[in-house]
């Protein structure tokens, strides 16, 4: 298979000598990949704008002997312009990447990931929501196995009242156990809905104050399976 | 494998950007082989380089003095500044010699993924330039790709509101370049900027 095609996002990106660049690519069919895009940074490069960061591609692809495949094509299949036009929201994609960078395995396809990634960035560039990404973290995690869990306290599996969450004992504790971070019954409403299936009902709520909480959990989940901090998520704060 | 001297010679040249192990040696036996004077010109072209080469303080060009040359000119307008985001990027645009403002340099555009923010860039320099200098329009020259998109668009929100013309510069298809090879973003934004030809 010296020559194939399959769909991607991109993931991230670095400068290659004169006018190359390094892409990891997230594959339909073949997991994560690295491969060159030879010329990309010329203005008169065949690639044009189609291999940036959050672009969503169908790609031809040349496996040598090197670790590092060759684009030899590539077709946008969505090119998200809002993403493209409003920082804020490029940095939101540039979280969702940057966790799927991270937890994505070389070589291996996975499907579902993928179908997520893709639905994620299509919801950010059409109807952008508050707990768009906390939540995208959310399901990423339980696709991996990896949610905290929410219905009962993970130490004395008490049902009521359920009023923190820690990371590192697993998910949700009760009055008598807490410790971590203090969550709100809407909050924890808002995660069983995004984790239970209700993803839809779940994107509509814009109260400020348990948006914030999601995103305060669902980030420190997501740090903590990653071990390390998810840089996208801090840098348009600062200013 | 070979004299010492000549080794370390070939590991420090190895170490800049494009040169790989083969290279270095091939670069290193050409010194060998050179007049001891050419070497010496070379290695005191690079230490001067260093020693004298620092950051314009008014716009972060490359400079011999506290000014750059451009900030220093006094035929250039001031009212008009030209924001890019590297030290090469003040060069290119001066070789189209259409530009007769001044410039600002970023040192990079936001890149949230490579934690690189607002905060990261010398986006507050340029503020603190608008109102001593009478700015009247900030050309945004970022480059067109997504990164560059997005630091133009956060400072096109950040300068709108203090009365300055904010313009970016035009993009859309390259000089003898072909239309069929044109994507899509690149072909939509040359049709939204198109213009009229002849007349004006």
């Amino acid at each position: 298979m010296a020559l194939y095609r399959d769909q991607a996002v991109v993931l991230h990106t670095w400068k290659l000598g004169e006018a190359d660049r390094i892409l990891a690519l997230l594959t339909a069919g073949h997991g994560q990949i690295r491969a060159v895009a030879k010329g990309v940074r010329k203005t008169r490069s065949k690639f044009g704008g189609r291999l940036e960061p959050t672009c969503h591609v169908d790609v031809q692809l040349h496996k040598g002997r090197s670790d590092l495949q060759i684009v030899t094509q590539a077709e946008s299949l969505d090119t998200f312009a809002t993403l493209r036009s409003d920082p804020d929201r490029f940095a939101e994609a540039s979280a969702m990447l940057e966790v799927v960078e991270r937890l994505a395995p070389e070589g291996e396809g996975d499907r579902r990931r993928y179908d997520m990634l893709v639905g994620a960035l299509r919801t950010l560039d059409r109807r952008p929501s508050p707990l768009l990404v906390p939540a995208f973290f959310l399901k990423v995690l339980a696709h991996e196995g990896l949610a905290p869990s929410l219905d009962a306290c993970v130490r004395c599996q008490a049902t009521e009242p359920l009023v923190a969450v820690d990371i590192g004992e697993g998910g949700v504790l009760c009055d008598g156990c807490r410790r971590g971070r203090p969550v709100s019954e809407s909050a924890l409403a808002v995660m069983r809905a995004v984790l239970g299936g209700h993803l839809a009902t779940a994107l509509e709520v814009e109260d400020a104050r348990v948006c914030g909480e999601v995103d305060a959990v669902a980030t420190d989940a997501v740090e903590y399976h990653l071990e390390r901090r998810v840089r996208s998520r801090r840098v348009m704060e600062q200013a | 494998m070979y004299a010492d001297a000549v080794q370390q010679v070939i590991d420090e040249l190895g170490r800049l950007p494009g040169i790989g192990p083969r290279s270095a040696q091939r670069l290193a036996f050409h010194l060998l082989e050179t007049d001891p004077t050419d070497v010496e010109r070379l290695t005191a072209a690079i230490v001067e380089m260093r020693s004298r080469v620092r950051f314009c303080t008014r716009c972060s060009n490359i400079s011999e003095d506290d000014l750059c040359t451009i900030c220093a000119d006094t035929r250039r307008e001031g009212s008009v500044l030209c924001v890019v985001e590297e030290p090469r990027d003040v060069v290119a645009v001066e070789r189209t010699a259409e530009f007769r403002g001044r410039y600002h340099v970023l040192g990079g555009s936001i890149s949230p993924i490579d934690g690189v923010g607002p905060d990261q860039l010398r986006i507050r320099e340029l503020l603190a330039r608008l109102e001593p200098e009478a700015v009247a329009e900030v050309i945004l020259a970022t480059n067109p790709n997504i990164e560059g998109e997005a630091t133009a668009m956060y400072l096109a929100r950040l300068l709108e509101p203090l009365g300055v013309e904010v313009t970016k510069i035009a993009s859309g298809l390259p000089v003898g370049g072909d239309l069929e090879y044109a994507d899509e973003l690149t072909l939509g934004r040359a049709l939204e900027g198109r213009r009229r030809l002849g007349g004006d």
